[in-house]
Order: structure tokens, then sequence, then C-alpha cells
């Protein structure tokens, strides 16, 4: 709530002229029922033409009033939502920018996502309505009381009992049947997650012939659901005829009150049906009243998403430090012992883990699935700090390093090709945008890219869709590629990024980058054995821990897990 | 797997015609089944609308009686007010009810619709289900029923007594007042054009505002989903600036789009209050004259004020109807789609299978335009292993697809023991086999669901000892709950490892005489691929077997290897004869298991 009025407050003015501008349009709007009184009373009953005509251009007067101040209002109230929604957005996609891996792992992209579309968009409507009805409802509801007051305080005690009575349906109804329509929607998901494993499951289904199992299991479901819901609908079905029937009645308890009231004396005729008019003005400001509270709830629970989100803070801090002349060929990677361990998870996922890697030499890693290999090179990358024991880089701690200095030096190659709407080039000028053409057309030729991508229309400038749907694998992989070894960074990683290349292609790769003048340091991470078998070293990984470190022909020798996994491949 | 179908190009508008009362034929044989609620709803929404309407007359007449102090009949009040509450009581009666039928109606049909979808997916022809995205059906299952079903709610509760209440408020006006009712009908009309004028002027703003957001989604979850690249890179100062730029026209369009729209209540509301001052002045003349009541004119003012209310109620409604029309179709679509083809009454049943597939002459193909398997003749002998080799995507599962029986043969026939598999019920021809995928799929339910796949009549220690042999027991035993371990769709929460065992449990359990392997071992860590592997050797011993392989020994060891690109099989025989040949299987040997 406090983030709303944060963003809120640059819209101060805005934000307390709308519901002003739209009280006092109800505030006209209670002024209706008095004119018509008085055409009643003086007009017709004392044949006043005058008057009438009078009074009825002061109701068009009202309505043109009227009408300025709403739509003033709605102006203030959009532009309020608007502009506070848009500043939100900004502030939240920077803040999201700001994050370090371990909040990425926290959330989720995809839950971040709908933060930044479908809930913002929902906390702008609901911004805009809060400014619009919040006042104008309320004060309608309870200016109509008022009015009745001022007219004849025993007729306005019918108001006192008819507005709560109207209020415990109205919302009553609500309250009862949210907690029902939660149940629907758990009973839509269930429909809709067997539909998904009937379509996911098909062939399993089929070959162990459990159609007709699954039609019964979906008819029950369906048949839960049905019940639900025809319980939910009968229940906020009494809306309508309960709070008919209490309008009315308090209605023909007021015409027989202002009879009698009429009778001795006390009011007139005009009043009675003004006191009718008010009545009338009440039920539909309610419903507007409980349909805003619905919708508020869920703006609220959506800025509470948001506010999660804005919760989570960037925990990393970098150095000053940065890195020195290449030339100097000393140990650029250093492990010392080190383990980790994910936030929350129980277990290690890299346990005592120590090696050295030379200046330009080339370190391969290799385990089964969970041995820790991607953990450990995001820990060279530093997009996560170390558990325990010291990582150095060119003889310092990776924690005096400047953080983007230290992105600018070391070159992920992920292991999912990702790429992005735009061009090629704009692709490989993703990490620096100084690059010259002749390091593009190195990096491509390097990567094995260069013969697909000059054989593309455009060339450097075709263009890539999103998440570079209209290339193949293998294409996408050499991309990233050329995109890391484009950016002459002093470490390069490859995280089983040439899993999609064909043997010859793969080999071809380690070559070109073997042959790099100044090579960098680099690091490859595959289940392949034939992509590291010339590594200068091979860390062996199994469970997070160390199985062997040495090169192929040494860890032939003494290393079982080694054998294992070059076994499996070579037989 | 295969490219999506079009649909051909016939003459759109004309179709569309058609299409839509056909839908609507379509959809009365739902309806039709409940007539009885359908006339009773009918009947008690004209009560409901009747009723409402008469109240306001009674309360007219009620305030003629009261004229002045000392001048008020309170006993014929007092009657008229009696016929009132029964009024009240009547109509909110008449309309509980039909909400109830309404309620009833809508949320039956909708069942009965699912219901039909699902058996209709049960045994649709697995070309469908492969050309069509899931999320696809499931949101026709799900979203547009869903959409149907509030439009159908929607159109009984407003569209009929949105109309009852337009005639009826109009018969009632003229009833009371000719000139005035007149006035009150040719004014009205005024409110609906200015609504009409805003929503059209305002309509190129939406569309600019929806543009634009899409625009900004696309950059969001193209930034959210490669954050870790866009971090890597030091990206984040580029992606804001690109960003704000969207950002930025998104506010400027949706200021213009919200306030415009937000014009049009304001706007509507002062006409009704134009009708409503003029109803007032001409009332109050006409009263002056004596030919009107008071009583009548404050009638005729609450009739001015409610008249405008069910216009705009059914221009929403009619839009709400429409796309509820879209919807059905599109539901409608799926559940007339054709089903595969049915069995034959007195189709064979395979019992005691040896395990001998011959195929003769078999062509295939997804598309006619694209022809794969031609001409393709295999004999199996019952114990034989037959290897299906290839690069990523060559198209291997095409052969379990045909095996199975998940598509037919364009041409030619696939027997199992002697018998054409088109004459065998597919229960007995599926059954006979063991099929463990390498995308493994677990249904939500318990663990011992999914190794028995709810056949009742395994006891606990064939369950326990096929999972011994399939060496998942060991981690199934560590499971909260052991066997009656929950686990949710698609198992998440167990590693793909440990899904693959249970689905190899579930073969093992049944054992059936043939078996179909897919050796998928991309996501799997070394250790445990060595006992996969064991399991799947143990459950060969004497099987007839089709292995989609990756290992060397497999393939060596195979009687028959299958070699296969881009879709078509190119090469067939076993590992001495196919090296020999030097063809594509020599150089994929070469290049895959050797440097």
């Amino acid at each position: 709530m406090k983030t709303v009025l944060h963003f809120m407050s640059s819209y101060k003015k805005e934000s307390v002229l709308a519901p002003l501008f739209k009280m006092f349009e109800a505030l006209l709007e209670l002024f209706v029922p008095l004119v018509v009184a008085s055409i009643i009373d003086v007009g017709i009953l004392k044949g006043d033409k005058s008057f009438i005509i009078t009074r009825c251009l002061m109701m068009l007067a009202l309505a043109v009033f009227g009408m300025v101040c709403a739509i003033t209002a709605q102006y203030f109230a959009a532009k309020t939502a608007v502009g506070s929604a848009a500043a939100m957005r900004k502030e939240l996609f920077q803040h999201i920018l700001s994050f370090g891996y371990v909040e990425m792992d926290q959330v989720g992209s995809s839950t971040l996502i709908t933060r930044m579309t479908s809930d913002i968009n929902q906390v702008q409507n609901g911004i805009n309505m809060a400014l619009r009805l919040f006042l104008r409802s309320p004060f309608i509801v309870f200016g109509a009381m008022i009015m009745a007051f001022t007219i004849d305080w025993k007729a306005a005690m019918i108001f006192v009992v008819t507005i709560p009575l109207l209020s415990v349906v109205v919302f009553g109804v609500m309250f009862v049947t949210k907690p029902m329509y939660k149940n629907v929607q758990a009973g839509v998901d269930r429909i809709l997650g067997i539909t998904r494993e009937n379509l996911t499951g098909v062939r399993v289904i089929r070959a162990f012939h459990q159609e007709k199992g699954e039609i019964q299991r979906f008819n029950e479901a369906n048949e839960e659901l049905t019940v639900l819901q025809k319980l939910a609908g009968r229940i906020s079905g009494l809306t309508n005829p309960l709070t008919f029937v209490i309008i009315n009645f308090a209605i023909l308890f007021l015409i027989y009150t202002g009879a009698l009231r009429v009778n001795d004396g006390t009011l007139s005729t005009g009043q009675v049906v003004a006191l009718y008019n008010y009545m009338s003005q009440i039920l539909v400001e309610l419903v507007k009243l409980a349909n805003l509270i619905i919708l508020e709830t869920k703006a609220i629970a959506c800025m509470n998403r948001i506010d999660d989100i804005f919760a989570a803070k960037a925990s990393m801090k970098g150095g000053n430090e940065v890195f020195g002349d290449k030339k100097e060929k000393g140990i650029a990677i250093s492990f010392d012992d080190v383990s980790f361990t994910y936030e929350g998870a129980r277990e290690a996922s890299l346990q005592n883990i120590s090696f050295e890697v030379k200046a330009g030499d080339t370190l391969g890693i290799i385990g089964g699935t969970g041995a820790g290999k991607s953990s450990l090179i995001q820990l060279i990358a530093r997009f996560y700090d170390a558990s325990e024991g010291k990582i150095l880089l060119d003889g310092k701690a990776i924690e005096s390093y400047d953080l983007s200095e230290l992105r600018h030096d070391i070159s992920l190659v992920p292991q999912k090709a990702q790429l992005f709407k735009g061009s090629i080039r704009e692709n490989l000028l993703f990490g620096n945008d100084q690059l010259t053409e002749k390091d593009l057309e190195r990096a491509l030729e390097i990567s094995q890219a260069k013969e697909f991508v000059d054989a593309r229309e455009g060339g450097l400038d075709a263009p890539v869709e999103q998440g570079g749907r209209n290339l193949s694998g293998g294409q996408k992989q050499r991309l990233t590629l050329a995109r890391a070894i484009a950016r002459n960074a002093g470490i390069l990683i490859m995280d089983d990024s040439a899993s999609a290349l064909d043997f010859a292609t793969d080999a071809k790769l380690r070559k070109a980058i073997k042959e790099m003048e100044d090579r960098p340091t680099t690091i490859i991470v595959s289940q392949r054995a034939s992509s590291m078998m010339h590594a200068d070293q091979i860390l062996v990984l199994e469970d997070g821990k160390m199985a062997g470190l040495g090169s192929h022909e040494e860890l032939m020798k003494s290393c079982e897990v080694y054998q294992e996994i070059y076994g499996s491949q070579y037989e | 797997m295969v490219p999506s179908m079009s649909k051909g190009g016939v003459d759109m508008s004309q179709k569309k015609e058609v299409s839509k009362r056909e839908t609507f034929r379509k959809l009365w044989k739902y309806l039709s089944g409940h007539w009885f609620f359908l006339v009773l709803s009918i009947v008690m929404a004209a009560g409901t609308v009747v009723g409402s309407l008469y109240i306001p007359i009674l309360v007219g007449k009620a305030i003629d009686q009261i004229i002045g102090q000392g001048n008020v009949n309170i006993s014929a009040i007092l009657r008229i007010l009696m016929t009132g509450a029964a009024v009240i009581l009547f109509t909110s009666a008449a309309q509980w009810i039909m909400n109830i039928c309404n309620n009833r109606i809508t949320f039956h049909v909708t069942r009965d619709i699912r219901n039909d979808a699902m058996r209709k997916i049960e045994i649709l022809p697995l070309k469908y289900i492969d050309g069509h995205p899931y999320g696809d059906v499931v949101s026709r299952v799900i979203t547009d029923v869903d959409t149907f079903a509030d439009g159908l709610l929607m159109g009984f509760t407003q569209f009929f007594t949105g109309i009852v209440t337009i005639f009826g408020t109009i018969g009632f006006m003229f009833s009371i007042h000719f000139k005035i009712a007149l006035l009150v009908v040719c004014l009205t009309p005024i409110s609906l054009l200015v609504a009409r004028f805003i929503a059209t002027h305002t309509y190129d703003m939406f569309q600019l505002q929806s543009k634009t957001r899409g625009e900004q989604t696309a950059l969001i979850e193209e930034m959210m989903e490669g954050q870790k690249v866009v971090k890597a890179f030091g990206y984040e100062d580029k992606a804001n600036e690109r960003f704000q730029d969207v950002n930025e026209r998104l506010a400027n369009y949706s200021l213009r789009a919200t306030f415009f729209s937000s014009i049009t209540n304001p706007s509507t509301r002062f006409v009704n209050s134009i009708v409503y001052a003029s109803v007032a002045l001409s009332g109050a003349f006409v009263a002056l004259s004596g030919r009107l009541s008071i009583g009548q004119l404050s009638c005729l003012l609450s009739y001015a004020n409610q008249y405008t209310k069910p216009f705009n109620e059914i221009s929403g409604v009619i839009t709400e109807l429409q796309n509820a029309f879209v919807c059905a179709a599109r539901i409608l679509e799926l559940i007339e789609e054709e089903p595969q083809i049915p069995e034959d009454e007195n189709a064979v049943v395979l019992d005691q299978v040896e395990g001998n597939v011959l195929l003769e002459n078999v062509d295939f193909s997804y598309e006619a335009s694209q022809r794969l398997i031609e001409d393709f003749n295999l004999n199996v002998k019952a114990g034989q292993r037959i290897a299906i080799v290839g690069p990523t995507g060559c198209g291997k599962t095409t052969i379990i697809n045909l095996l199975m029986r998940f598509y037919d043969v364009n041409d030619g026939k696939i027997a199992v023991d002697g018998e054409d598999i088109r004459k065998v019920t597919r229960e007995s021809l599926r059954s006979s086999y063991g099929m463990v995928l390498q995308d493994t799929w677990l249904r939500s339910g318990s663990i011992r669901d999914n190794i028995t796949m709810f056949d009742s009549s395994y006891t606990d220690e064939e369950i326990i000892k096929a999972a011994k042999e399939a060496h998942s027991w060991s981690f199934i035993k560590r499971l909260p709950n052991g066997l009656d371990t929950m686990i949710h769709e698609d198992g998440s929460g167990m590693s793909q490892g440990q899904k693959q065992l249970l689905c190899i449990t579930r073969v093992m359990l049944c054992l059936p005489s043939m078996l179909i392997l897919d050796e998928a071992t991309s996501s799997i860590d070394t250790r445990t691929e060595l006992k996969i592997q064991n399991a799947f050797a143990k459950m060969m011993e004497g099987r007839t077997s089709f292995i989609v392989a990756h290992r060397l020994s497999t393939i060596k060891s195979a009687d028959i290897i299958l070699v296969m690109k881009d879709g078509h099989i190119i090469e067939q025989g076993n590992h001495e004869s196919l090296m020999a040949k030097g063809g594509f299987y020599h150089t994929l040997y070469q290049s895959q298991f050797q440097q």
C-alpha cells in the first residue's frame, strides 16, 4: 500500500481533485429529488408555470455542471492512474534488472512477467476506479440518507434501517461466495490438469488402454465442478431477489409513513416523492460499491505481489579492483577449498573444490547431471558467492573486483542458447556496442558461424526473431558462441554450449579457439569426453565433489569415474 | 513432430453465416434436454419484469391518495400497499426461480459439452493431437467453455429480461400518457448514439494501446527470460533505455484510451438527465391541466430513469453473446473432429503373443506432400532385437507410432503373429507391447497408480519385485509414503532419472512379450544410466524389442539395425553388413563413436 502512495505522490494534486470533483457531481445529483419535490409542491399544486420552467432549467444546469465535474474527475483519475502505473513499471523493471542470480532464482522469470504486465495493469485500474468511485458511492448512499433527514427525521429512520440491511445482503453474499468461487476455480484447475495430462500422456494412456478410466476420472471431476458452480450460483443468485424485496418494502413503509405525515401536515406530497426518489438512488450505488470492493481487493493483492518484488534487494556487492595487463601469464583462476550451497538447499552443490588454471590454458569440466558443473562456472563468473573457501582471479580475491569489470572480462556461453529479437549484428553487440566489423567477423569465424550467417539474406543484418525462433538449435549455439567470443574477454566459459553441434564442427571450434591470438583462459563444460580430451586439465565432478583432476592420459590411468564416462561413450 | 494442418480457404464470409446457424443448431441439441427449465425460466423472467414495472405504478397510485393535510385516504393507501407487498414477494420469488433455472441450464450444458469433449479427446487420432498445440486444445475445453457459459448465463438473465423490460416500460408509459411516452422513446436513443460515437472514436486509441502493450510485453518477456544473459553481458542500461521508450509511449496512449472511454458514462448520464428534465417539464404542465396526477408523474419519472439501463445492458450482452458463439464454435469443432477409425466388431483379440512382427510394403507419411517411408519391408522373428539409429530429430518415433498403431500405414500392412494389426483390437495390440518413451510421462496420483496403471490385481510383493528389478525401489522406499506417495502433474519434484525409472518399473511389472524402448540418456547421469541399461537388458531377454538406441553395445548386438535420416529409413542390416557397406551408418559410426 505504501508503494502505491509513493508512486501516486507525483500526482498529489490530481489524486485529491479527482475524488473531490466526483463528490461534487454526486452532490449535484442529490439535489435533483429536491427540485422535483418543489416542482410538485410549488409548481403543480400552486399552478406556478414560470416556477416549473425555472426549476426544470435548474435541473438542466445541475446536469451540465454534473457532467463537467465528472469529466474533469475522470481526467484527473486517468492521469494519476496511468502515470503512477507507468512510473511503477519503469522502477520495477530497473529494480528487477539490478537482481543478482540469487534473487532471480528466488522469484523466477515467469512470475516476474505477470507482475510487470497484468499485475500492474490491475493496480492501474484499481487506482483509477478508487479515485472515481470510492468517495462517490458512499457519498450518494449516505448523502441520500442525510437528505432524507433534512426532509423528515421519522421517514429517514427507514433509511437508517434499510442501508445496513442492504449492505448485509450485498456484502454478505459477496463474502459467503468468495471462498466458493475459489473452490470453483480449484475445480476448473483440476479439469484443466486432467485435460492437459491426457494430451501430454496420450501415448502412454493409449498404450495402457486407460481411455475409459480417464473419461470417468474427468467426468467425476467435472460433476464435482458443476455441483460447486451451481451452489455458488444459487447463493449469488439470491442477491437480486433479496435486495429487491428490501428496497421495495422500504419504499412501501416510506409511502405509508409519508402518508401519515402528510395527513398530519408535517410533510408535503412532493417531499414524499423526493424521499421515494432518494430510496431508489441507494441500491444502484451500493451494488457499484460492492463491485468496487471486489476490484480493489484484487488490485491490492496484485500490489502486494509487486511489493514482494520491490522488497527483494540485490545482495551482491563488488569492490573496485580492475583487471591488470593481460600479457602477464600467471594463474588466472584459482579455487581454494571452495564449497557452495544454493540458498534454501539442504545439501551442498559443491564441496571442497581446489584447482588452478594458468592464463591462456583450457580447463575441461566433466560429470553427470547434477554433478555441479554449472554451479562451478557460475562461481567463476561470480553470479553466486562461494559459501566457503577462496576464489582468486589473477591472484586477487574475486570479491574485490568491480562487478561490471568482472562481467566484462568474463564471457559466458550459457547452456541454453538465448538470443534476442533484432538483427544478428545487434545480438553480437549485446555485451559491447563498441566492437568493430572486424571483431564481429573474427568472432563469427571462430565460432564456425560465418558460413551460415553469410548465406542468410542480409548477412549480419539478417533478422533474429524473438528467442531466435527462426534459427536452428546449432545455429543459435554458434551465434551465442560468437557473441561471447566477440567481447575479447580474458576468460571464456562454455557451459555445455556445443551440444547441438556435430562432432566435426565441435572439433573445428575447439581448434579455432586454440589458435586465437592472445587466447583467453577457456573453460569447457561438457558431458562429452571428446570435447575436452585435449584440454590442459580436466576436472571430474561427481555429486559436487572432485573425483579427479589432470590430463586425459592421467585420468584414464587414475580416475575411475572418468574411465566410466569415457567407457560409456567409447566402449 | 507433424506440422499443423491448415484450413482450406473457402469463402469465409459465407461460411461464417452458415456456420453460425450450424453452431446454433448443434447447441440446441445440448439445450433441448432442459426444455422444462428453459420454459420455466422464460415465464419467470416475464413475471419478474412485469412485477418490477408494476411497482412504480402502484406507488404512483398510492401517492395520488396523498393530497394534503387531512386529505389522505389511509385505508385506500393500505390496500394499495398490501397489493404492492404481494407483487414484491411474487416478483422476487420469480426472479430467484429464474436465476436457479438459468444456473442449472448453463452449468449442465457446459458439463455435458466438456464431457463430450473429453470423450472425443480419447478417440482422436494421434495426428490431431500431435498437430495441435496442447495449449490450444486445453483452452478450447477450459477457457472457451467458460466464456461460453458466461455468455449463456448473461444471455439468459439479461438479454431476455432486457428486451421485455424495454417493451414493458414503453407499454406502461404509453398507458399513462401518450405524448410524454413518445418524448421519452424519441429522446433516449440519443444516449445510445453518444455511447456509440465515443466507442468508435476511442477504438483507435485502444488499438494503439493494446499494440504498444503487446510490444512492451514482448520486451519484458525477452528480458526476463534472458535475464541471466542480460546480467552476464552487462546489458542492463541498454534494456532500461529500450523499456523506457516503450513505457512512455504506452503511458501516453493509455491515458488517452482510459480518459476518452471514461467520458461515456458522464455523457450518457447527461443525456439521461435531459430526458428526465423534459419529462418533469412536460409532465408538470400536463399535470397543471389536470390530465395527469402527481402519482402518475412520479411513475413516469422513475420509468424515464430506468429506461436506458436495459439498452446499455443489451449492447453489452450482444458483444458477450457473439463472443460466446465464437467460443462455442471452437469447442464444437473439437467435439466434431473426425475420430480414429473405429474398431471392427469382430476384431481379433491378440492373446499369448509370440512376437513375430512383419512389415510388408509399408508406405507412410504424416502429410501427403512429404513422403517418408516407402515400400518398407521388415521381418522380425520372436525374440529378435531391432535397433533404430540416426541423428537427433530423424523421425525415430515414426516407427513407434506405426507399431503401436498410433498412426495407420498409408499402404501395405503391419502384422503381429500373422494378424494384420488393423484387424486386431487396439487394446490387445497395445497391451502386447511394453513401451518406455524418452519423454517420461507420469500422471498425478500415487506412485502405485503410476506403476500399475490402475490395474488393482497386482499385489504389493509383485510391485516391489518389479521396482527392485527396475532399480526404482531404493528411492521409492525413501519417499514419505512409499508406494502411496502422491505425485503432482508431470511428476514435478522428481528428477528426470527417477521418472524414467518409474516408467521402466511400469513395464517391468506387466512384462508383455514385445518391447519398445527409447534408450534416452541425455538427461540422466552416468551412474543412473548404467542402472537403466541393466534394467533394459534384463527386460529384453527373450522378448522382441524395438530400441531407439544410442549406445554402441546395444546397436552392435542388435539383430537388425534400421538407420534413419530425415524421416526416411535409409539403411537396414546388422552392424557388420552396414559397416561393410560404407554408407551413412558408417559415417555416423565414425563421427559419433570414433575420432
